[in-house]
């Protein structure tokens, strides 16, 4: 008989039983390394805390409303881990489908995976009944997941935007397991001065280039106030024929657009003596 | 080929499924079923076996509904007709709480064949002895649909189909008098069809009609009773004239 190679099964972390009093996993059979635990009079409030300062907490801004050609979605591009800027190119906004746009606040890589995963199912009911999934549908099939991890530290806080048999949809779906319909929405740290500029810039009747302004100048302006947001601001318009990306600027140079350099005397005057 | 015929999982060496086909010869002994598709109507008329005189005939409702849009008749074993259709009524309500949508009428023919298809592939189980009549409006594009699935969990679907006892002479008279056709018309075909193997009267036949405005509505065996009378008249008529010609040629 062969010896059956189990290194695979072998876990990192585990206390051999009877060892600290208390056992974590109940593990046999292979030799483990044994993980030091740290000194504390708390074990479970430590972890706690641990778990807390790594949690994200949503640095970014992201935002999405349904006017009457449809709807908008927008977002920054920053990534940040605590005081760090890890990217200043991150693609927040998640093409699901040719016609289901999805938003990234929170872990990207819980994001990146549940929004692909979603896309699979979508493809799947496709596939299975002849005819595009709704949104409200696909949005459910996400929140249902979400639910099911709930308390198992998942980070996600998106955006479900598209078009479908009954016009616009949005959703706003998240790891808490919420999922809440409506007409706008704005997630992530910078969501606070973002709302500031759509609530107040925001009216149903709208061009698309209009609507499109107003997404791209409410996230510029979370980006000026928030340090967790920044890059680039991309902005999508989802209609009945899909979505198209309106365009992707980045925030510095939008600056200078929206408040160009006033040339103020004093200068003037500097060059002046110069040349006396 | 009796060796073949007791576990369901193992094929013959001519390729058949003997505990399927012996469940379609249950449904050939079930009470007859006729299904029609209309216009913007659809029909299921069942045949009524004459119920004993002191069992109270609504505890045995032939036709079940599974949506509030879809309705259901079978023939064959009604046990077996019991479960599958409260375990298609809970797929129903499960699609609507999972993508807040109500089932399409294909969609939930699809389920329940699949049902029918796994207990072909089970150890230890035997197959469903019933065929199913599925009717049914499609709730976006608002068109009837007609489906049929049989015990081996195929299903497929018809504009007009007929199953149990003596489903062939049925479906043979649908096939020469299908029509398109809308309201009463519909329904008098329907109740053509099944009276070619069925004693004639309202207290045999049982009919329910769908529209999409109005959902599922079971006739009364007086409305019954008028259309069989409408129907023996216009028989008559018809023999009279064809006997009329007879006699002038």
């Amino acid at each position: 008989m062969m010896k059956l190679d189990m290194s695979a099964l072998e876990t990192q972390f585990g206390a051999p039983a009877g060892e600290d009093g208390g056992l974590l996993f109940d593990v046999d059979g292979a030799a483990m390394p044994a993980m030091e635990f740290p000194n504390c009079r708390d074990f479970d409030r430590f972890q706690a805390t641990t778990k807390d300062m790594v949690k994200n907490k949503r640095g970014t801004t992201t935002l999405a409303f349904i006017f009457d050609k449809g709807v908008i979605v927008a977002a920054d591009s920053r990534a940040s881990m605590g005081g760090y800027i890890s990217s200043q190119t991150v693609r927040k906004i998640i093409e699901i489908n040719p016609y289901m746009l999805g938003t990234m606040a929170g872990g990207a890589a819980d994001c990146q995976f549940w929004h692909r995963n979603l896309g699979t199912k979508c493809r799947l009911h496709e596939l299975a009944n002849k005819r595009r999934i709704s949104v409200t549908g696909a949005s459910k099939l996400l929140a249902n997941i979400l639910y099911s991890y709930r308390g198992m530290g998942l980070s996600i806080g998106t955006m479900i935007a598209g078009w479908d048999e009954k016009g616009p949809g949005l959703y706003y779906v998240d790891s808490e397991g919420a999922r809440l319909k409506g007409n706008r929405f704005s997630v992530g740290s910078g969501s606070l001065y973002a709302y500031g500029i759509l609530d107040e810039g925001y009216r149903f009747k709208m061009s698309v280039e209009e609507a499109g302004e107003l997404a791209r100048r409410a996230i510029y302006h979370a980006t000026f106030r928030d340090g967790a947001s920044g890059g680039c601001v991309s902005v999508y318009h989802v209609g009945p024929d899909g979505w198209k990306k309106l365009s992707g600027d980045d925030v510095g140079e939008l600056h200078f657009q929206y408040y160009p350099i006033q040339k103020t005397p004093v200068e003037q005057e500097m060059t002046d003596a110069s040349t006396s | 080929m009796a060796r073949y015929d007791r576990a369901i999982t193992v094929f013959s060496p001519d390729g058949h499924l003997f505990q399927v086909e012996y469940a379609l010869e249950a449904v050939r002994k079930g009470n007859a079923v006729v299904g029609i598709r209309g216009i913007d109507i659809v029909v299921l008329a069942v045949e009524k076996k004459s119920t004993p005189k002191l069992q109270d005939s609504r505890s045995v409702r032939k036709i079940a509904r599974l949506d509030t849009h879809i309705a259901l008749a079978c023939a064959g074993l009604k046990a077996d007709a019991r479960v599958l259709i409260n375990r298609a009524r809970i797929e129903c309500q499960s699609h609507r709480l999972t993508v807040e949508d109500p089932v399409t009428v294909e969609y939930i023919t699809r389920y329940i064949a699949g049902l029918q298809q796994k207990y072909t592939q089970s150890g230890g189980v035997r197959p469903f002895g019933l065929s199913t009549l599925i009717v049914g409006f499609d709730p976006y594009t608002e068109k009837p649909a007609l489906y049929q699935t049989d015990p081996s969990g195929t299903f497929s679907a018809w504009k007009a189909n007929a199953t149990g006892r003596n489903s062939n002479s049925m479906r043979e008279y649908l096939e020469k008098n299908y029509k398109e056709t809308s309201g009463k018309e519909t329904i008098k075909l329907a109740i053509r069809a099944l009276l070619e193997v069925v004693e004639s009267g309202g207290k045999n036949i049982e009919i329910a009609v769908m529209t999409q405005k109005d959902g599922l509505r079971e006739l009364e065996e007086s409305e019954i009773d008028e259309y069989v009378a409408e129907i023996e008249a216009e028989k008559a008529a018809a023999e009279a004239a064809k006997k009329g010609a007879a006699k002038e040629t």
